[in-house]
């Protein structure tokens, strides 16, 4: 791409700056503040590590059923606008909903559905709180949004007529969208996927609230790095720069590989 | 609000009883900032109106929430006046900051009940209980106050729980006994009494080994020392006992 | 072999019944608005339309469009940007259960046949106006269609190349010999592509004619107005 001349306004770069800062500076001051030379053995601990290692399991799977199941729906999301109006707007509403709901009252709700005496709980045949499956789901519920919503605005983005010219070759819908629509909206796939991942992975109230907290089961970074500001701030710190190291390393990383267009 | 009324209407008929008359003390006036743990924050309400009901020209904002958190907020250099902690070792980190004017008092204590839901489906009557592997089981963490008073119960009576989830405060574990999502859990007394019907208390002889201290300290960053001064000592008289009494905390 | 279809599309107020025999080409003539594209979106099974369709002998109007073996070359050719020049002639005969291999032969030899074997690795964003359209008809014919249908296939060029693209693509056209409809404006498309033409005004035929017989007796005053801009060139 070749480069064309800026037309940004100059008092523009003042809020930009503000704004950059407002979001910059308190992780620079927990870099600042972090107690560096105890660093190796708060990093060392079991509790730690086991919260790390739950953190990108969960976060990972969630990540994973997002994509299978969060793909048609941004599918269906985008085919909506041609419904009409009330059952378009309360499908985006339903989309929507877990990012704009406290995340302790998603727990609360998902408690009400899936627990022992939830409405579909009672019919299991296992108890699905306080286990590694409910991690996974409870971040599902607040993570797969950001994905629906970025691959529904890539499929919006893209001209879909190729669509109709790939089925006059004699392409079932399937092949379709496995080789036309699914590569065309991989940029905002790839994006959506990194967002939800990084939501997962940050995910404490619905978790916390739908599946509890136990070391090595369901006690995520999040909550391992809450309890421990209670008792032990720099290892809270610590746990903080974790998360940070973590997501800010994926998100340089895989944007580059998988998505080079979206990085120039 | 209507019980606070009650109890405050409660209170003054108390005083009036002891006193000739409730005095108004005109040298007091302005507003002090209480920091109160969230386990105090309806009994603080209370006790905060009794006084303003004698003190007038008093107004008594209530900052209620976890001990541990106010706690690094006083020594990040938050404007409080008093502060009232769920234990002993979170007010340690506030006079270890030497942010305290005077030495705290210990002013009401409280111990652990065991919490289950309304129909008791896990058949739950004492803390042996805890271990049966069969029963889902909540706690509060040990990093925060109710889990170390929880821990150091069970260990005392030696036994070894078959934990579930280790909440981070103790409304979690109350909600997760409500929803019934647990057979049992371990809260304070105050906790189940404030929880009204919707869960069920049971007292265990062992509960008596951990006996929680609340102390109260006014601080040394107050600018409204004395009526920051009186606050604290109303807290330790008998009208703001019986609030308090009320509420299921025990007499220091 | 041949196509007969009666197109109905009333909420385009389209009403037009046409028939193609095999090796001819059929212009639909008419001007902007007239419902050219509608007929053979319906024909293609992208526009929804009642009345009967039958090609070759086979009725295709309740068929899936991927089921109708009919090719179209789109006004803006719809390459697909992430495949390469091959990957998009040979998606055609890969859709339709060959093999990998046998279908990046078969793209390879079209490409040859039309001449643009050397942009096979080229993605669509650096073709020109005229490759991108032969691609597209690559693409088109590799899927073995029973008919072709060409929309517009010359007004996306610049008008200097227009000329010498027109001509090649009669060539390719006339070579394949299968039924072919040809959507246009132009008379000069109409000249050197068509056999026979249909003039498309208001979603109505106005004339029926060989291209001869257009030229000679215009029914229309837009055919009139048509050949008389079109005679002073």
């Amino acid at each position: 791409m070749a480069r064309r001349k800026s037309f940004l306004a100059p008092g523009l770069w003042i809020p930009a700056g503000l704004a950059l800062g407002l979001l910059a500076l308190p992780l620079v001051a927990l870099v600042v503040r972090a107690p560096w030379a105890e660093l190796p053995v708060l990093l060392a601990d079991r509790t730690v590590t086991s919260a790390l290692g739950l953190s990108v399991l969960t976060a990972v799977l969630s990540t994973a059923v997002s994509l299978v199941l969060g793909i048609p729906l941004a599918l269906v999301l985008a085919r909506s606008a041609k419904w009409p109006a009330v059952p378009r707007r309360l499908l985006r509403a339903l989309v929507t909903v877990p990012l704009v709901l406290p995340p302790v009252v998603g727990g609360v709700a998902l408690l009400l559905l899936l627990g022992r005496r939830g409405l579909l709980g009672q019919f299991l045949p296992f108890q699905l709180p306080f286990t590694t499956a409910a991690v996974v789901i409870a971040q599902t519920f607040v993570a797969m949004p950001f994905l629906v919503l970025a691959v529904e605005g890539a499929i919006r983005a893209t001209d879909r007529r190729v669509e109709i010219a790939a089925a006059t070759l004699g392409a079932s819908r399937w092949t379709v969208f496995r080789r036309i629509t699914l590569p065309l909206v991989a940029p905002g796939v790839a994006s959506g996927a990194l967002l939800c991942f990084s939501r997962a992975l940050g995910e404490f109230g619905a978790t916390i609230t739908f599946a509890g907290s136990f070391p090595g089961t369901t006690q995520t970074l999040p909550i391992a790095t809450y309890l421990q500001l209670q008792t032990n701030p720099d290892a809270a710190i610590a746990l903080s720069l974790v998360l940070l190291a973590v997501s800010v390393g994926v998100l340089v990383s895989l944007r580059d590989r998988w998505v080079p267009g979206l990085t120039s | 609000m209507r019980k606070a009324a009650v109890a405050v209407a409660a209170v003054l008929v108390l005083t009036g009883c002891a006193a000739p008359a409730p005095e108004h003390d005109d040298t007091l006036h302005g507003t002090i900032a209480v920091f109160a743990a969230a386990s105090l924050t309806d009994t603080f309400q209370t006790i905060a109106a009794a006084f303003s009901a004698q003190h007038p020209g008093v107004t008594v904002t209530i900052n209620a929430g976890g001990s541990s958190g106010l706690a690094a907020q006083i020594v990040a250099g938050a404007p409080a006046d008093v502060f009232a902690a769920a234990s002993v070792a979170t007010m340690k980190v506030v006079t270890d900051a030497a942010l305290t004017a005077t030495e705290p008092t210990v002013f009401a204590t409280n111990t652990l009940e065991i919490a289950v839901p309304v129909d008791n489906p896990g058949h739950v009557s004492g803390l042996a209980d805890f271990a049966d592997p069969a029963l889902a089981i909540a706690l509060c963490a040990p990093e925060v106050p109710c889990g170390a008073a929880a821990r150091s119960v069970l260990d005392t009576a030696g036994i070894v729980a078959s934990v579930d989830t280790l909440e981070p405060d103790v409304r979690a574990v109350l909600t997760k006994v409500e929803l019934g999502e647990v057979d049992a859990g371990l809260v304070y007394r105050t906790d189940v009494l404030a929880a009204g019907n919707r869960v069920r208390g049971i007292e265990f002889a062992e509960a008596a080994t951990v006996v929680t201290a609340y102390p109260i300290a006014r601080l040394s960053a107050s600018t409204n020392p004395d009526a920051a001064a009186a606050f604290v000592a109303f807290v330790h008289s008998a009208a703001a006992r019986a609030i308090l009494e009320e509420a299921g905390f025990g007499a220091p | 072999m041949s196509l007969t279809a009666a197109v109905r599309v009333p909420e385009r107020s389209v009403d037009l019944d046409l028939t193609v025999s095999r090796g001819r080409t059929l212009a639909l003539l008419g001007p902007n608005g007239a419902g050219k594209s509608t007929v053979l979106g319906a024909i293609a099974g992208v526009v929804a339309s009642v009345g009967q369709i039958t090609l070759g002998g086979r009725p295709i109007e309740n068929a899936e469009v991927e089921d109708r073996r009919v090719g179209y070359v789109f006004q803006d050719y719809l390459l697909f940007p992430h495949l390469s020049v091959l990957e998009n002639v040979a998606f055609g005969p890969r859709s339709q259960g060959r093999g990998r291999a046998a279908s990046r032969s078969v793209a390879g030899e079209w490409l040859d046949r039309l001449g643009i074997g050397a942009l096979a690795a080229r993605r669509p964003a650096e073709l020109s106006g005229g490759q991108a359209q032969r691609v597209a008809l690559a693409r088109a014919l590799a899927a073995e269609p029973e008919l072709l249908l060409l929309d517009e296939p010359l007004s996306a060029l610049d008008v200097e190349v227009r000329a010498e693209v027109r001509e090649e693509l009669a060539r390719h056209v006339k070579e394949w010999g299968g039924l072919t409809i040809l959507v246009t404006h132009s008379l000069d498309d109409v000249a050197a592509l068509a056999d026979d033409v249909i003039v498309l005004e208001k979603g109505r035929a106005t004339q029926r004619a060989t291209v001869r017989e257009l030229v000679a007796a215009p029914a229309t005053p837009y055919v009139s107005r048509l050949v008389a801009t079109w005679s002073e060139d």
